[in-house]
């Protein structure tokens, strides 16, 4: 399983990447939550998978799997959901104001 | 003596105060506020004469930052003393001049004595400090206050040209000299100068001891204003003329000279250390006086000469370091060398001190300094005239001044060295002799032109933008009391050699001083030696070439452009800006994607290489948890779902297979028994669906993307890089376990925190701070979200 999910991982990674590097801000967005999504897999992989419980203390006897990488994971996933409306916001504005949203014509002027 | 180590902070914790006389006492010049510190300050240094005549120098530590072996220790010995008195000395007489020179109506004098006594407190710093590190600081900040007062009159480019080349040559001389510092400290294992001197037979042996060695030449010569870095000192004349004859003749430049002198125990009598001093003095005696002749400003002149004078002080230190090279006869020819140094070193900051004071006078008085449309102002200013002729007569070698005794010093220490055999000085014992003899007619002309040409010959008031008038008495009182002191110590020099020169000497030669030898008394008439037909040769020689200079001069205008070294500056420095300048357009292109690439690049390079040179994928699959082949279906639905939003062609298709995947992950998150995870997923993914169904009415349609098959090739490259690093740094994670998790701590959830939840109580409890914080986060974005909704679009 964990082998499976490295490769999967790694073929997100490679799509988000991809994307990151495209020219239309709309798709450098995709490409950002894809790679988010990505993270937090590799994280939750790290704690290893499938190895006990819930993270829950109940009275079932079973040790629970690793609560830390649930944690980080949590956190992650709000500030990515920050991240990705700020950043549909500022594409809106920069469409609205600047009329494009191709990263080649949003390089400022020369005389920067 | 406790309290003694404040006078370094005296200076520069006065200058704050300057301002708010500045601004509170307008009518009284600010300078009469500042002069009680420089004679304060000498005052308290000549009651230390006797105690360091003694053989007893001061010493005080404060500890700084102990842990890392830097103090703060004042080492106050004879070679201290000397600099401390003349840094005071002349400090006191050019701030009284200052008064004088400088117009209170006019200029920003509150800077003007920030900036001096900012010098004068730093200088002191350099001379007494015995750590290597604090004696760096002190040394910058005489650079950075020298840049800002020549560049005084910032107004005039001239000014700022002159401040910025100083500030690079000798800031580029400090690094050098901070590296040889590390390169001593990292030998010896101590910042202190005095336990480096003893452990100096340590260092001799080193391969580093050669670059350590030249690394601290370059601070020296750059400050100095060693050839071929003497370009600087003659740009600096733009600083006020009070300025000039302080830092840029009496002390500043020579802080190389206290450097050398203070390592002399170190690297003396090493053949490397013995051409490269004396070589480069000799080199810069000769080629400062030579082109001083040709100036035709009067500044410019001094400049050269300045040059030239700290080129023979430091010749004299490379021939004295010869003492160390062995026992006998070479360390007591040596010493009459170093006695020459230090001798001369108090000689010129006398009679150029003067000098200067006497052409700011001129300045001052005429509106110009230009040779050419200056003359017969004899009968004008007798007095000024008087105190030029003492200062030249002075700096040309002549009796009855002070200049006569150390010029005779230097010849017999010439002729001493050419007799040596040591350091090959067989094949080339007539070298030193006659350069310097041929420097020395230069210098006599110089000197010539100095004296006599604004003095005599025909007065031109037309060409003078000024009516002469009467010098007042503060501007003529400081370079008298100079002259004074030319002609005294022409007459008692043994007195000053007791006090002062021999600590100074025992400081600089201190193993070989200890051998209880002692100096000659000095003497004005010594025979009929070979040194007095040297001098009465430059006499004969310069006096007529000095007559016949017009027939002569000439030869100045041969010398090609190019082959100037004040050219090669410019050249280089513009060459500097241009280079840098493409460099920074080449990468700073504005476009996201090249600083993308660069991230991504650097990313792969780096960790790619730091896989492989610590051979640390491990590939070990044994311990993976079984896959079922529901989950095997997930994970093809997550990469087909994700290639969805790669491949769409319009928004809603790429909208649809983020949502898919959002959604997938909260299958994920179930299988892996994590719950609280599933549901935040749960949530945010609907909302963030919304959000970019939101975006779908407002931005425009996804325009299919035409790019060239190069900036394809490129993404797919990065791309498939950073993934398949990716599987690989998961897999040797997988592998590599080299700590027990700490997460086995939060499984006491329910002891610790009453909590049932663990993840719950990581996130509100265990690590409350970090989710505060976070949803600070969360509200600068709500923010940024609202202002760039809201704010600012009703303009248009």
């Amino acid at each position: 399983m964990e082998t499976m999910m490295a490769i999967v991982i790694g073929i997100l990674f490679s799509i988000g990447v991809y994307l990151l590097l495209c020219k239309s801000l709309f798709r450098i967005i995709l490409g950002i939550s894809i790679i988010a999504h990505a993270a937090n897999l590799m994280i939750l992989t790290m704690g290893g998978l499938k190895t006990g419980g819930p993270p829950i203390i109940s009275g079932v006897n079973l040790p629970p799997t690793d609560p830390l990488p649930q944690a980080l994971i949590l956190t992650a996933i709000v500030i990515n959901f920050a991240l990705t409306a700020f950043l549909l916001v500022l594409a809106y504005r920069s469409y609205l104001v600047l009329g494009t949203e191709n990263m080649e014509q949003l390089r400022g002027n020369d005389n920067e | 003596m406790s309290w003694f180590y404040l006078t370094t902070f005296i200076p520069l914790l006065y200058a704050i105060l300057v301002p708010i006389f500045y601004r509170h006492f307008p009518r009284i010049h600010t300078g009469w506020f500042v002069l009680p510190i420089p004679i304060g300050l000498f005052a308290c240094l000549i009651r230390q004469i006797p105690l360091i005549a003694k053989d007893s120098p001061l010493v005080h530590t404060v500890s700084w930052i102990p842990h890392l072996n830097i103090n703060y220790t004042v080492y106050v010995d004879g070679l201290t003393l000397i600099f401390g008195l003349i840094i005071t000395g002349i400090g006191a007489l050019v701030v009284l001049y200052s008064i004088y020179y400088l117009l209170k109506e006019r200029e920003a004098l509150g800077n003007f004595y920030v900036y001096l006594l900012l010098f004068m407190g730093a200088m002191l710093g350099v001379v007494s400090s015995d750590n290597v590190l604090v004696l760096y600081m002190f040394w910058e900040l005489t650079s950075i206050s020298s840049f800002l007062l020549i560049a005084f009159w910032y107004q005039r480019k001239a000014s700022r040209y002159g401040a910025q080349k100083a500030l690079l040559i000798t800031v580029f001389g400090g690094f050098c000299m901070l590296a040889g510092f590390l390169i001593l400290a990292n030998i010896t294992d101590t910042f202190s100068i005095r336990q480096m001197i003893q452990h100096a037979d340590k260092i001799t042996g080193q391969s580093l001891f050669v670059p350590a060695m030249i690394l601290i030449l370059l601070g020296a010569f750059t400050k100095s204003a060693q050839f071929p870095f003497h370009i600087w000192l003659p740009d600096a004349m733009e600083a006020p003329t009070p300025i000039s004859a302080y830092l840029h003749s009496a002390t500043m430049v020579k802080a190389g000279i206290y450097l050398i002198a203070r390592f002399t125990p170190i690297f003396g009598g090493n053949m490397v250390w013995f051409w490269l001093v004396s070589g480069i003095g000799l080199i810069t005696l000769f080629w400062g006086s030579f082109s001083a002749v040709k100036q035709v400003d009067l500044k410019a002149l001094l400049a050269y000469s300045t040059v030239s004078q700290l080129g023979m002080i430091v010749c004299l230190l490379g021939l004295g370091s010869a003492a160390y090279s062995g026992p006998g006869e070479a360390a007591i020819l040596s010493i009459t060398a170093i006695l020459a140094a230090i001798f001369h070193l108090i000689n010129h900051s006398t009679f150029k001190g003067s000098l200067f004071m006497v052409v700011g006078i001129i300045d001052r008085l005429s509106g110009t300094r230009d040779l050419r449309r200056l003359g017969g102002l004899m009968n004008m200013m007798p007095i000024t005239f008087t105190l030029a002729i003492i200062g030249s007569f002075s700096m040309a070698g002549l009796p009855p001044f002070n200049g006569f005794l150390s010029k005779e010093l230097f010849f017999t220490s010439l002729l001493n060295t050419s007799q040596l055999e040591i350091f090959h000085l067989d094949k080339w014992s007539p070298l030193f002799p006659i350069v310097a003899w041929l420097a020395s007619i230069f210098t006599f002309i110089y000197c010539m032109i100095i004296a006599f040409r604004p003095f005599l010959g025909k007065h031109q008031p037309h060409k003078l933008a000024k009516k002469i008038q009467r010098a007042p008495w503060g501007m003529l009182l400081p370079p008298t009391l100079l002259a004074f002191l030319i002609i005294l110590f022409f007459f008692f020099p043994n007195v000053l050699a007791q006090y002062l020169f021999l600590p100074a000497i025992s400081s600089i030669l201190p193993g070989v001083m200890e051998a209880d030898l002692s100096i000659e008394p000095i003497k004005a008439w010594h025979g009929w030696t070979p040194e007095l037909f040297m001098t009465m040769g430059i006499i004969a020689v310069g006096f007529a070439l000095f007559l016949l200079f017009p027939k002569w001069s000439k030869v100045f205008g041969r010398l090609p452009l190019w082959f100037t070294f004040n050219y090669m500056y410019d050249k280089l420095l513009l060459a500097i800006e241009i280079a840098s300048q493409r460099i920074t357009r080449k990468y700073m292109t504005g476009f996201i994607r090249d600083y993308l690439s660069y991230i991504f690049f650097f990313f792969i390079v780096i960790l790619a290489g730091m896989i492989f040179i610590l051979n640390s994928f491990t590939f070990n699959p044994t311990a993976n948890s079984p896959v079922s082949i529901y989950e095997f279906l997930l994970c093809l639905a997550l990469v087909a779902s994700a290639l969805l939003v790669l491949c769409a062609r319009t928004r809603i298709i790429a909208i649809i297979g983020l949502g898919v995947m959002g959604y997938l992950m909260i299958m994920f998150f179930v299988i892996f028994r994590a719950p609280d995870l599933a549901l935040t997923q749960l949530v945010v993914e609907t909302v963030t669906t919304v959000l970019f169904l939101l975006c779908l009415y407002f931005l425009p349609k996804l325009e299919k993307e035409i790019n060239k098959l190069g900036f394809k090739i490129t993404n797919l490259v990065f791309s498939l890089g950073v993934g398949i690093l990716v599987t690989i740094m998961a897999l040797s994670a997988q592998g590599n376990r080299l700590f027990q998790p700490i997460s086995r701590f939060y499984e006491n959830a329910y002891e610790l925190a009453g909590a049932k939840n663990i993840v719950n109580s990581i996130l509100v409890d265990f690590r409350g701070f970090d989710t505060m914080l976070e949803i600070l986060v969360f509200c600068i974005g709500g923010i940024g979200v609202y202002t760039l909704i809201k704010i600012g679009l009703t303009e248009r």
